[in-house]
């Protein structure tokens, strides 16, 4: 059925375990994301260096299963990237929702595939993801939205 | 109590409601956010699109004098169904939202001063909100809230004689029924109070028009608004009631054709109430639908809808506070047909994607209540709300697929 495509078991746990929780101690940057459909709010939080890249990345939320699921395998996946392969990373996994891209190189992201059948859960989906790359650009500015 | 039945008697009227959801039998509870048309406001729309449409009042051809007086004839109608003495005193809006607007630009505007207080509520719908921001942002009023003591609703009351007696109260502008709590507020005692102290009243009764016996006069509120689309009604057209003097003291909310008695290069001169106020073609099948919608409640009597929304919400209460982990919002007694919950720490967004797996309609988010679900530490919650269409098993349903979400997301 759609709906358990939807949530499927790895969305189901990591949105009740979510990986990476929490803030991070500095020097760090941030950045948050809302919803103002339903409220919802992300903040993520990253520690990078020129040298190593995203060193740590943590999140906190507020928020529906899918969006904390995709911000939850987000943080599994982005940490050890350059911020230019993490962005990458949005990307691909953005059009794999949007434009139906393919799913290469997108790991258990892939999961989240689901979507693509509920687009009015898009924006749960790929909440966190701007909150990254608000994160990465090291501005602590207003919320950027999912609008 | 007992289950008051007019379901089986009324449901039938409703063709939307006989249809499978995702392979389920539709259980329609988000009639907080929309009700359900019966077939005979449905004909009504069609009926007047097929014989009688035309402009109204340029009524110099058969069809736009029908158009006309049908329009009119609407106008009487809302104003018998309100208890309003004059038909003068309705004016047709695009609903609850556009009539606060209204009140807030046409009224608040010329007549809030600097220091004046506009009292509302906490469990203001973001409609009966923002306007008054932006009034007081304008004229210099200051925005008082008069707070809920918790997840009930509950208010002290007494604080608004306590601020009227402190002499600037200027509007008092509160929900009957709260859309988010479902808790009734004691509308004619706030009008009373209000009133004794000079202040102005609006009364929103999105929730109440379609569900609770209304009477202007008896409530001596100023204005009193709602939509069409919450009580049978077709969307896009809605009501403000206003008290006839003040109709006719305030200024045009939108201007140009409808609405003038004569206009030269330089200068126009407007109609009086209500015609003063709804610039354009109105929404005339609109009216002609709401009318015809009002009709049917009464054929079915608004005292009994009442008991029947205040038997489903007590109810579903009831069940709802049998589930484990269950965070129940609004009263314990008095509650109209709607009930809003937290269910463990599944997200509200989560539970209605779930239910509706299940054919189950219902509304999860802030309900236009953001800074009233921060106070209570919400994010969101869920809704369900009921009509007189609605039936005991689907309580159960209701129970059921609550039960199963529960499972399915449960730690």
């Amino acid at each position: 059925m759609d709906f358990d495509e939807l949530y499927q078991s790895i969305i189901l746990d990591h949105s009740k375990r979510p990986r990476n929780r929490g803030t991070l101690s500095p020097p760090v940057t941030h950045g948050s994301g809302y919803n103002p459909a339903c409220g919802d709010e992300v903040t993520v939080f990253v520690r990078q260096s020129p040298e190593r890249g995203i060193e740590q990345v943590s999140f906190e939320s507020q928020a529906c299963a899918i969006c904390t699921a995709s911000t939850s395998l987000m943080t599994t996946q982005v940490k050890g990237k350059t911020r230019e392969q993490a962005l990458a990373l949005q990307r691909r996994f953005i059009d794999f929702l949007t434009k139906d891209a393919p799913e290469e190189g997108l790991g258990n992201l892939q999961a989240l595939g689901g979507v693509k059948k509920f687009p009015q859960r898009l924006k749960c989906a790929t909440l966190g993801w701007h909150a990254l790359e608000a994160a990465l650009s090291g501005l602590d500015k207003e919320p950027v939205t999912s609008e | 109590m007992n289950f008051p039945g007019l379901a089986n008697q009324y449901r039938a009227d409703f063709p939307i409601l006989s249809q499978e959801v995702n392979g389920h039998p539709l259980v329609y509870l988000d009639n907080a956010a929309s009700t359900q048309r019966p077939t005979a406001v449905i004909e009504e729309l069609a009926r007047y699109y097929r014989e009688d449409h035309a402009n109204v009042h340029r009524g110099l051809h058969t069809l736009s004098n029908r158009a006309t007086a049908l329009y009119e004839k609407a106008r009487v109608s809302v104003a018998h169904y309100l208890n309003a003495k004059k038909a003068e005193s309705i004016v047709f809006t695009r609903g609850t939202t556009e009539g606060i607007n209204l009140v807030a630009e046409s009224w608040g505007s010329r007549n809030l001063r600097r220091g004046d207080l506009i009292v509302l509520t906490e469990m203001e719908h973001h409609a009966n909100l923002i306007p008054w921001q932006i009034i007081a942002r304008k004229t210099g009023a200051i925005l008082h809230f008069l707070p809920i003591q918790d997840d009930t609703g509950a208010i002290e009351w007494s604080e608004l004689a306590e601020l009227c007696r402190q002499g600037n109260v200027r509007l008092v502008a509160l929900t009957h029924i709260s859309n988010s709590l479902g808790c009734v507020n004691p509308i004619k005692q706030v009008c009373q109070t209000a009133k004794k102290y000079g202040a102005v009243t609006l009364i929103d009764a999105a929730q109440s028009a379609g569900h609770a016996f209304l009477d202007v006069d008896d409530i001596e509120c100023d204005f009193l608004v709602f939509s069409s689309h919450k009580c049978c009604g077709p969307t896009g057209i809605g009501v403000l009631y206003g008290r006839q003097e003040l109709l006719d003291s305030m200024e045009p909310y939108q201007t140009g054709g409808e609405m003038i008695v004569s206009v030269s290069w330089n200068e126009a001169k407007w109609k009086p109430a209500p015609h003063r106020f709804e610039a354009g073609t109105p929404h005339i099948a609109g009216a002609v639908g709401l009318a015809k919608a009002l009709e049917y409640l009464e054929s079915i009597g608004r005292r009994k809808i009442e008991e029947s929304d205040h038997f489903f919400g007590t109810a579903a209460a009831e069940r709802l506070r049998e589930l484990p982990k269950m965070r129940l919002l609004g009263p314990v007694a008095d509650r109209a047909g709607i009930v809003s919950f937290q269910l463990g720490t599944i997200h509200a967004h989560d539970l209605v994607a779930f239910a509706d797996q299940y054919g189950v309609a219902l509304r999860g988010g802030h309900h236009c209540n953001q800074p009233l679900m921060r106070k209570l530490g919400l994010m969101a919650s869920a809704r369900a709300s009921f009509y007189f269409y609605n039936t005991e098993t689907e309580i159960d349903r209701l129970i059921s697929v609550l039960r199963d979400a529960a499972k399915y997301f449960g730690d």
